[in-house]
């Protein structure tokens, strides 16, 4: 039994960042029903601009929570920008065109991401400073969860709550959940699409470097392709909640977390990730809209 | 019989310039010829799933593992023995190794023809997005099965697989695949892919019986891209199934979009020009992918639709003066 508490803690803390970075996908999934696939790309640069703000702020010296949050600051407003950037240098070009090539667009630029990042960052893996030492915290019966597995659960369920407060009770959240209806109605209505959607994108792209960082302080090995499996993963979990639905980001991701940790934990680790599209296969035959999707029906 | 001689013809000058072409290419020109083969067999392969019938795949490289793996696993166990049999009984060795390659291809394109019949089926219930992910996670999950599948030689990869894939039986698979896709386009079957593609609920409407050309469209795609991978395992006399990742794919999608949805001459082209990029960009060595990815975001940019949008290329028309309509 306390096994099992542990690989689902282990399973919740991984599910929260597919989640974080599944709200990134399933955000612009539900503005321009464009699959992001340099998402993962970008929650790679969220680990490597945390690393640089780390050594630059010599954090790894006095390691402090204030330090650590500058970290992750630092990162989430990087990585906003480079998503501005994405979305206005590339794909804003191709909006009119078909949603294939947005798609190869899309595409286009998680390569220039990862081989660029190969070439500034040079390909062999760099290792996180670390910048909040790790301690177990014993929670009886033989069950522990470490503090950076807390702080990845307390960081990761604040920022959820920061975006469902944003899109439900403020302006922008509304002007954003009006786009991602209807452009033209919106657009009628006075709202600026071109700018709700760079918006949306900042968003993303910042909750997907927060991932970044929150995962390089658990495990800081990171590498320019690092965010290519993590990045399917998360869109798939997207698509297991329902793709365009926050809530079912969030619960696909916290499916797809733990049901891969108890892959790990009790069938065999080299089947971690065949999982997640095993089960996405399972759900979307049993749902084809996901958990939380709604079915539409087609009109003609 | 114009038929038979034309195909008399293809046959002669394919076995001519099999013959010829490697006293005037270096072995590594040869060797790019031949992927590009292999490249244009993906590209239209899955041009008759995506550009004809508008089904999303994205998992194309998991059809061309299975062809890969389960006609290099043929040869091994055994091909490689029919071979010796039928040179010790006195065949040519030429002869001997194509049809026992023509088999392990066959085996390999069947064997992925059934899994694109599985595929298919949840077409019936998914559409876009939702099918392309379907798509993806297949293709995933058989890299998966593969790395972890110790008779095939696992996260080693597979190595000793006898290379008879010579330029007669990749360019002999490349001209079959362009004639059945070009014979499909034109046959009432291809008119009714292309409905599916472009309403499918109308197609629906007027009689076409949608679930059974989607399925159709998968099994003849996923058929001629593990074609491709059989002749990519006995070309490359080794398989590693991080051949087979979800870039793969990627890439044959964008040979496919590149060179416009349902036009086959796009697909060839895209083809040869994205297995050609990357070579000859090789001398730039590290900036390599990144001009290949600016190269793709540009061209994407510049013409959306694909470099030849559905139209075919017409190399006739350049040649006459007038179009016979005006005439």
């Amino acid at each position: 039994m306390s096994e099992f508490l542990q690989q689902l803690i282990n399973g919740v803390t991984l599910g929260c960042v597919y989640a974080l970075i599944a709200l990134g996908y399933t955000m612009v999934y539900g503005i321009l029903r464009l699959i992001n696939f340099a998402h993962g790309d970008v929650y790679m640069l969220g680990a490597f601009f945390g690393l640089y703000a780390a050594r630059w702020l010599g954090a790894q010296t006095h390691p402090n929570p204030a330090s650590a949050l500058a970290v992750l600051l630092i990162a989430m407003a990087g990585c906003g920008l480079v998503g501005l950037i994405i979305e206005r240098a590339a794909y804003k070009p191709v909006r009119q065109s078909s949603r294939l090539a947005a798609l190869i667009t899309a595409i286009g630029v998680s390569l220039l991401l990862e081989n660029g990042g190969r070439l500034v960052f040079g390909a062999d893996p760099k290792f996180f400073p670390q910048i909040i030492p790790a301690t177990n915290i014993a929670l009886g019966g033989g069950v522990t969860i470490s503090n950076q597995q807390l702080i990845i659960l307390g960081v990761s369920i604040a920022l959820m709550i920061v975006l469902r407060v944003i899109v439900l009770y403020t302006r922008v959240g509304k002007a954003m959940r009006a786009v991602s209806h209807n452009h033209t109605a919106a657009a009628m209505m006075g709202i600026s699409v071109d700018r709700i959607i760079s918006v949306t994108f900042v968003f993303g792209s910042m909750l997907a470097a927060a991932a970044g960082v929150l995962v390089a302080l658990e495990n800081p090995k990171i590498e320019p392709y690092m965010g290519i499996l993590p990045g399917l993963k998360a869109f798939v979990a997207a698509v297991l909640g329902g793709i365009g639905n926050i809530p079912g980001a969030v619960l696909g991701g916290l499916v797809m977390g733990i049901a891969e940790v108890l892959v790990v934990g009790y069938v065999s680790p080299t089947y971690r990730d065949a999982i997640a599209f095993v089960l996405l296969i399972v759900i979307l035959l049993v749902r084809p809209a996901g958990i939380l999707g709604r079915q539409t029906a087609e009109k003609v | 019989m114009r038929q038979l001689l034309i195909a008399a013809l293809v046959l002669g000058v394919l076995l001519g310039l099999d013959v010829l072409l490697p006293h005037f290419l270096n072995p590594y020109l040869m060797r790019v010829l031949m992927l590009c083969g292999i490249s244009v067999i993906l590209a239209v392969s899955l041009n008759l799933i995506n550009g004809f019938t508008g089904q999303f795949s994205i998992g194309h490289a998991g059809f061309m593992a299975i062809g890969a793996y389960g006609s290099a696993m043929f040869s091994l166990e055994i091909g490689m023995g029919w071979v010796k049999a039928m040179e010790a009984s006195g065949a040519p060795p030429a002869v001997a190794e194509g049809a026992a390659l023509l088999i392990a291809l066959l085996i390999g394109g069947l064997l992925a023809a059934i899994a694109g019949y599985l595929v298919g089926l949840p077409s019936l219930r998914l559409r876009g997005d939702y099918l392309a992910i379907v798509t993806l996670g297949f293709g995933e999950i058989i890299r998966v099965i593969i790395t972890n599948v110790d008779a095939v030689g696992a996260a080693r990869g597979l190595p000793g697989i006898p290379a008879w894939a010579n330029f007669f039986w990749v360019g002999l698979w490349v001209v079959i695949m362009v004639v059945v896709a070009a014979r499909i386009a034109h046959s009432t079957h291809g008119r009714a892919l292309f409905a599916i593609r472009d309403d499918e609920v109308a197609a629906e409407a007027l009689g076409v019986d949608t679930t059974r050309y989607k399925v159709l469209a998968f099994v003849i795609g996923s058929f001629f891209a593990g074609i491709a991978g059989g002749l990519f395992a006995h070309y490359n006399a080794y398989l590693h199934p991080n051949s087979f990742t979800f870039l793969k794919s990627i890439e044959v999608i964008a040979m496919v979009v590149l060179g416009g949805l349902g036009s086959i001459t796009g697909s060839i082209l895209a083809a040869i020009l994205l297995t050609v990029l990357p070579e000859a960009l090789r001398s730039a060595q590290e900036l390599r992918m990144v001009l290949y990815s600016l190269m793709l975001i540009i061209l994407m940019i510049t013409r959306p639709g694909g470099l030849l949008g559905s139209r075919e290329l017409d190399l006739g028309r350049l040649f006459r003066r007038r179009s016979p309509e005006r005439a």
